[in-house]
């Protein structure tokens, strides 16, 4: 599922490592980037800023005590006094006493002030997803919640390649943005990473398969289940699917998705968060408005429960590609 | 008959070795037989390290009384917890138990003492270190390991798992760090406001007492005079961070700034006992609120992933478990004020071996919650509720 690429000098890493890349590129070229959040001393407890203290100073890299309000609040500080603000928060679960600091402040410190402040130079990142055992604290997908704020960007990359292109996107974005990681491919994830600076465009959906019976819409681990998915239905059904990476949550890239609804005429959406409210929603929504009369089968959602992410039952919680894949049937002899 | 008795408590530390069970336990009860109770001192009167304290013109007593009942007792619940977490550890390294678990192993004491010196009808809430509160709190061995292993016989029907065990009056086990500080005002509230005359005791760790919603909690609580323990286990780590390098105070009783503090030693189980009576009869008298400081330890890393030794030395660990060990300190105390005899606590030892491993049994072989669990008790709600499943034509019955 990973890809190869040999255009420049690379280095096989996976999903922290290529993250620790992208933030030892960034505060090599930017003398003002500093790194803060639970941990990050040591290395992290994921290990994405391992050796970053050694190599730029404690002054630069630097952990907080435990409180999210206040390392998103001090952040948003940071990044309006002129300072690259790179915060981690520990799991997306724990970002919720920061809400308020990202929805109230930081999302419209922009607007509010007419443009006179902003806070483009934060970044706030935080490992995201299930991971097989995190249970109810461990495993959440947030980006619905976040998805609702106008003035922040919300970006989750499927692989080290993407994760550290569009890590790079989002601390060079002049907008707050928040980068969801899937934990679940830290280590899982490998691939040839380039070792130099190089962005990935945000707010733009990547096409990872071309087809034309059913679009397949997803970001982040769901993507490489969604890749089976595709294979699956060509195996055993004929059927064709085009795959896109959406990337960016918010703004998302409607045209592309739309392109691609026009094509095939039907629509399937996966995420793991639960299916009410959650982002399948809203780009299911756009979409029969933009494309009703295109649209063949009625829009599917393969999505988590709702219910909150369950300790025993995960296996049974999450959108497999068995879910996935009886979706894909119905809508084809819709 | 000292030297006849030490040959014979050596034999049994030899059988007990080799664990061979009931014969053991009626080899023992024949040798205490053979030394009449009337031997036995059914009480002490001990020194205790005396609390530092802040904003109070005293601190709890510094001597404190135990009986030969009482000493047992609290022995009994210390090495239940130890052997219990334990025995979480052994089966978590088995992939008996998956997921988080943090383990209370040094810290018995803690909860053995608050327990000691609170009835059953008041409260107590805690963070995600809770397996040794669920079992003082009354809920049996293999009901929490049955949690941990995620069975239908958990405390929690399995839907919980380590960190979310509750009880009656205990209000849990919660994994968001700091969040159950207001939740434990709250609770005071309710006492204040229904005139029961109990109390709550809020309990978090060091690593919490850095959260903007403690201090939030800390202004209600004394503005409004309620009755809450607030309890800081400060076991020197929040996580693998040293508490000189989170916090601008390591003072943890004094930063209720307004409300008084006491800090405690929390290896002693008769401190922690003299502390918390103190406490709760301050709060029971209407003065309102107190904050107290434990300064325990921990054993284990702060989780089953953390080895523990990255931060702190592995000299560290070991100089407490030899001078400061809750079990062995209380155990030592009556033995050398000869309130029980080493045969006595070998028995309780070869006992509660017995139970704790029965209750892995139970919590190994207990079957899986079925699978309609997955979607009950999400609302109330009296006619089933429907949930909606991954896509729209399959819903599933939602049970409250």
């Amino acid at each position: 599922h990973f890809a190869f690429t040999s255009q420049c000098p690379t280095q096989k890493m996976n999903l922290f490592q290529s993250v620790t890349s992208a933030l030892d590129n960034t505060l090599a070229s930017d003398p003002t980037a500093v790194i803060f959040g639970e941990d990050v001393a040591f290395g992290g407890v994921f290990r994405c800023t391992v050796g970053l203290r050694d190599k730029y100073g404690k002054d630069r890299v630097f952990n907080t005590p435990l409180c999210e309000q206040g390392i998103v609040g001090f952040g948003i500080g940071v990044a309006v006094a002129g300072a690259t603000a790179i915060a981690e928060i520990q799991f997306a679960d724990y970002i919720y006493p920061a809400f308020d600091q990202i929805v109230n402040e930081a999302a419209k410190y922009r607007y509010r002030s007419g443009n006179l402040f902003d806070c483009g130079n934060l970044t706030i990142r935080a490992p995201w997803g299930c991971v097989g055992h995190g249970s109810l604290y461990h495993s959440q997908s947030p980006e619905a919640f976040f998805a609702h704020c106008p003035g922040i960007k919300v970006v989750i990359p499927r692989s080290p390649v993407q994760a550290k292109g569009l890590l790079l996107s989002c601390i060079a974005d002049q907008n707050p943005c928040i980068f969801f990681e899937p934990k679940i491919l830290y280590r899982a994830a490998v691939e040839q990473v380039p070792v130099e600076a190089y962005t990935v465009p945000l707010s733009q959906a990547e096409i990872l398969q071309e087809g034309s019976d059913v679009t397949l819409v997803a970001w982040g681990t769901q993507i490489h289940v969604m890749r089976e998915v595709a294979n699956m239905a060509q195996e055993k059904l004929g059927v064709s699917c085009e795959l896109i990476d959406l990337q960016t949550i918010l703004p998302w890239d409607v045209e592309t998705v739309c392109k691609s609804v026009v094509k095939t005429g039907r629509l399937l959406i996966s995420h793991e968060a639960p299916v009410t409210g959650g982002f399948a929603a809203e780009i299911s929504s756009t979409v029969q408005e933009e494309c009703f009369l295109n649209l063949e089968a009625p829009i599917s959602r393969v999505c988590g429960y709702d219910t909150p992410f369950p300790h025993i039952f995960e296996p049974f919680y999450i959108p497999d590609k068995w879910k996935c894949f009886d979706a894909i049937k119905r809508m084809i002899n819709y | 008959m000292q030297n006849m008795l030490t040959i014979i408590s050596n034999a049994l530390c030899r059988i007990t070795g080799r664990n061979v069970g009931a014969q053991t336990v009626s080899e023992g009860s024949r040798v205490v037989v053979s030394r009449s109770f009337a031997d036995f001192t059914p009480q002490a009167t001990f020194d205790i390290k005396k609390c530092d304290v802040h904003r109070l013109e005293e601190g709890p007593p510094v001597k404190a009384t135990l009986t030969r009942d009482q000493g047992l007792q609290y022995y009994r619940i210390m090495q239940t917890v130890r052997r219990m977490e334990l025995k979480a550890d052994q089966l978590y390294k088995q992939k008996i138990i998956r997921g988080f678990c943090h383990l209370y192993d040094g810290q018995e004491a803690c909860a053995a003492g608050i327990e000691a010196a609170i009835n059953p009808s008041d409260h107590l809430i805690t963070a995600y270190r809770a397996h040794g509160y669920t079992y003082t709190r009354g809920v049996a061995i293999k009901e929490i390991l049955a949690e941990l292993t995620g069975r239908k016989g958990g405390v929690a029907k399995g839907k919980g798992g380590s960190m979310h065990m509750y009880a009656p009056h205990f209000y849990g086990g919660n994994g968001i760090v700091g969040a159950q500080v207001p939740l434990g005002a709250g609770i005071a509230l309710a006492c204040q406001y229904q005139g029961n005359n109990q109390v709550c005791v809020t309990l978090y760790g060091d690593g919490a007492a850095n959260q903007g919603q403690l201090f939030e909690a800390f202004n209600m609580a004394a503005l409004w005079k309620l009755p809450c323990i607030f309890i800081c286990e400060n076991n020197k780590y929040g996580m693998g961070t040293s508490v000189e390098r989170a916090s601008a105070s390591t003072d943890y009783y004094k930063r209720g700034d307004f409300i008084p503090g006491l800090r405690v030693d929390g290896m002693d189980v008769l401190c922690v006992r003299e502390a918390t009576q103190f406490a709760a009869d301050h709060c029971r008298s209407g003065k309102g609120p107190i904050v107290m400081e434990l300064q325990t330890y921990r054993y284990h890393g702060h989780s089953m992933s953390d080895p523990g030794v990255s931060y702190r030395t592995r000299e560290e660990i070991q100089e407490v478990r030899s001078k400061s060990d809750p079990i062995s300190l209380l155990k030592d105390r009556m033995l050398s004020n000869n309130m029980a005899a080493v045969e006595e606590f070998k028995e309780i030892d070869i006992a509660i071996r017995k139970e704790v491993e029965e209750a892995a049994q139970y919590a190994t072989s207990d079957p899986e919650p079925p699978l309609e669990e997955l979607c009950n008790h999400i609302f109330k709600n009296d006619p089933p509720l429907e949930v909606r499943g991954t896509h729209p034509w399959a819903t599933l019955k939602s049970v409250s």
